[in-house]
């Protein structure tokens, strides 16, 4: 059996290859620079001693993803669990002056998101088995003015694996969605959050061990499901004047 | 995303402590495109922050932490050759191999160090009679050099880079990768033996009958004078055969993961280490110890790595931080530097709360490399401030007088004069350094003040 981990420059990304190797299963990782992916599964094979292999994937060929998942298959065999880790932050204010740069976040966030899912869960129909782990993220719980492009295409991401789960449901593939709060990653380095900040090896295992026990939906830190629940409740006439 | 946030840093020693830019890159092109987007400002890659004082320290300037880049590229199991990113740590490597029978050449006192950092401090062990220093066992490196080019290097490849980069601190770039050979071993055990020495004369003489032992080192007490002046514990050991007989149940579970067992979370009060109580734990740790000799098969963990069972143990000393200092002086049956060492420390009433003593090998590196023939000594001292300062400046001249020097990886206030006493070949190391870096982009606060990068030099 074998684990796919797309976007795998991520931390999380790195450390679920290693959690997922130490457990036996070849790994395949695929991130936009092929370099930086063949020394991750380089590294997985020199520390876990599975096969690990490696390719350039980009979200945005959508009409190569077909063909890069029969690539992946007939390195690594059947794909038994996907991990779209991939994400663009880009920035609020360049993407509001300038549609390309919007239009992008929201290609790489859902478009590319949705194209690899499809190819997926074709393949995993087929066999009748599979799991798929969404990162979406808890900026897709509220629309908030200083990230709403990509919250919205987060948002739209986790909705998408919702219809996904429900149609999967009875064909044993599992969909998990995942919404981290504060990781240690390079999205947050040098951050004063305020929050306490995850360790990206300690969210992997989580996130690995969710994938296993067949859970739908995951916030991790936990906390953050409750730090969301206010926010999502708070009244929409309130929330348009908040400047969050 | 913001690439450079502003960090405090410290050194082990949490002695000095400065504001810094800091970035830390995930990967390679990372870590290139820092340095390119340094805005003019001097850059210092650190690592896990275990050299004791300024070294890896820079102040008005940017550092690019390097513990994210710890991929491990290539293993060859015939050979033992390892060729991985410079933030992997020893810590990493042991737990990696030594389930497949190898462990790394050369560990210092900790695992918490990255492989950068073992060359940029050209470490050394126990073994470095035998073995010599980490860099002994390295044949290539890539440095991302002042132009932004990345320099394969080695013995036989800029052996002058090379060179000028084992044991130069930073100064000549950031190490990218390494390629480092791991040792083959049978077990995960020591087979040593551990003597109680009851002075300075009988710690030479059990050294000298310790050829057999590939890793040897003595706890002395530095506290007591007079006839039992450098009275300690001298252990010594070898990797232990497959037959070994595995410790104790206990012993196997207390090191099994290598998590610290016990944690410092906060700052000792500032009068927990004073002359009585220093005093009292060199007596007791002595007579902890049987007269005579003690044999056994210990885990590798305690044998190396005594104080990673205790997270954060530097924080016993207090909010004020401590100084290591540690030196080398070279063979002199008489011992002269070492007993006036050990006279003047007792004297000024600063005991030290652990104090290490060891002869090294032959192998020398030059350039800013510490090791060399000879004896070396390592003391910790609270920072009493100036007090301290002075005795230390004291030392300093009794290493220099014996042709001596003092260990960099671990100063923090050396003076320019008599480290260019200590390091004889400064000036060839500088001129490679300033070859590769003819506009100073690698300084550190260390090297400002040596004069060895920056406005000092």
């Amino acid at each position: 059996m074998s684990v796919l981990i797309l976007g795998a420059t991520s931390r999380i990304a790195q450390r679920l290859a290693h959690h997922y190797a130490r457990d036996g299963h070849a790994v395949f990782v695929a991130a936009r620079d092929a370099d930086e992916a063949e020394r991750i599964a380089s590294d997985v094979r020199v520390r876990e001693g599975v096969q690990a292999e490696s390719a350039a994937f980009d979200a945005l060929d959508f009409d190569g993803h077909s063909r890069f998942l029969d690539a992946v298959e007939a390195r690594v065999g059947p794909i038994e669990v996907a991990v779209l880790a991939f994400g663009f932050m880009g920035d609020q204010d360049a993407a509001q002056a300038d549609f390309a740069q919007a239009r992008r976040i929201i290609d790489v966030n859902y478009t590319g998101a949705v194209s690899i899912c499809e190819g997926l869960s074709t393949r995993m129909v087929e066999r009748g088995a599979g799991s798929i782990v969404g990162l979406a993220s808890v900026a897709g719980d509220r629309g908030r003015q200083s990230n709403y492009l990509y919250g919205s295409a987060k948002g739209a991401f986790a909705l998408y694996l919702q219809g996904l789960r429900n149609r999967l449901f009875k064909q044993n593939v599992n969909v998990l969605t995942v919404k981290l709060g504060f990781v240690d990653t390079r999205m947050t380095f040098g951050m004063q959050t305020g929050i306490p900040i995850a360790d990206p090896d300690v969210v992997a295992r989580a996130i690995r061990d969710a994938q296993r026990r067949g859970a739908d939906t995951m916030y991790y830190p936990r906390f953050w499901a409750g730090i969301m629940g206010v926010i999502r409740s708070v009244p929409e006439t309130i929330f348009k004047r908040l400047s969050l | 995303m913001e690439r450079w946030a502003q960090q405090e840093l410290w050194g082990w020693g949490r002695y000095p402590r400065v504001e810094a830019l800091a970035a830390r890159p995930e990967r390679v092109a990372e870590a290139q495109a820092a340095l390119k987007d340094r805005a003019g400002q001097s850059v210092l890659a650190h690592g896990l922050g275990r050299s004791y004082g300024d070294a890896a320290l820079i102040s008005n300037g940017r550092v690019i932490l390097t513990r994210r880049l710890d991929r491990m590229l290539d293993f060859d199991p015939a050979t033992g050759w390892l060729r991985c990113e410079a933030g992997v740590s020893i810590l990493d490597m042991v737990e990696t191999f030594l389930p497949r029978g190898f462990f790394p050449p050369v560990v210092p006192g900790t695992q918490f160090v990255t492989v950068g950092g073992a060359i940029a401090n050209d470490i050394h062990g126990k073994n470095h009679h035998v073995d010599g220093t980490f860099c002994d066992h390295v044949r290539r490196m890539e440095i991302l050099t002042a132009t932004g080019e990345i320099v394969s290097c080695g013995p036989d490849l800029e052996p002058d880079l090379f060179w000028a980069t084992v044991g130069g601190l930073g100064l000549t770039g950031v190490i990218l990768t390494v390629e480092v050979k791991l040792a083959p071993v049978q077990s995960p055990y020591i087979d040593g033996e551990s003597i109680r020495v009851e002075n300075l004369d009988q710690f030479f003489q059990i050294s000298a009958e310790s050829g057999d032992f590939t890793h040897t080192v003595t706890w002395i007490d530095c506290v007591t004078r007079g006839k039992q002046l450098g009275r300690g514990i001298f252990m010594r050991g070898r990797h232990a055969d497959a037959s070994a007989e595995p410790p104790g149940e206990l012993m196997g579970k207390v090191t099994d993961g290598l998590s610290p067992l016990l944690d410092v979370p906060v700052d000792g009060p500032g009068w927990l280490l004073n002359k009585a109580t220093i005093k009292l734990f060199n007596a007791a740790y002595f007579r902890k110890h049987p007269k005579g000799k003690q044999s056994g098969v210990q885990h590798y963990a305690p044998f190396f790595f005594p104080l990673d069972f205790v997270r954060n143990w530097n924080r016993i000393y207090g909010a004020r931080g401590f100084l290591q200092y540690q030196v080398v002086v070279p063979p002199d049956p008489d011992q002269r530097a070492i007993r006036a060492i050990l006279d003047e420390i007792t004297r000024a009433g600063m005991g030290s709360f652990l104090a290490v003593i060891k002869e090294f090998g032959d192998q020398v590196h030059g350039g800013l490399s510490f090791p060399a023939p000879g004896v070396t000594l390592a003391l910790d001292f609270a920072n009493y401030g100036k007090p301290l300062l002075d005795l230390l400046d004291r030392l300093d001249a009794i290493v220099v007088e014996a042709g001596g020097r003092v260990y960099l990886g671990k100063d923090a206030r050396l003076g320019k004069a008599d480290f260019r006493k200590m390091y004889p070949q400064w000036e060839a190391w500088r001129e490679t350094r300033d070859k590769w870096d003819p506009d100073h982009v690698f300084q550190s606060d260390l090297g400002r003040r040596l004069g060895l990068s920056g406005a000092g030099s």
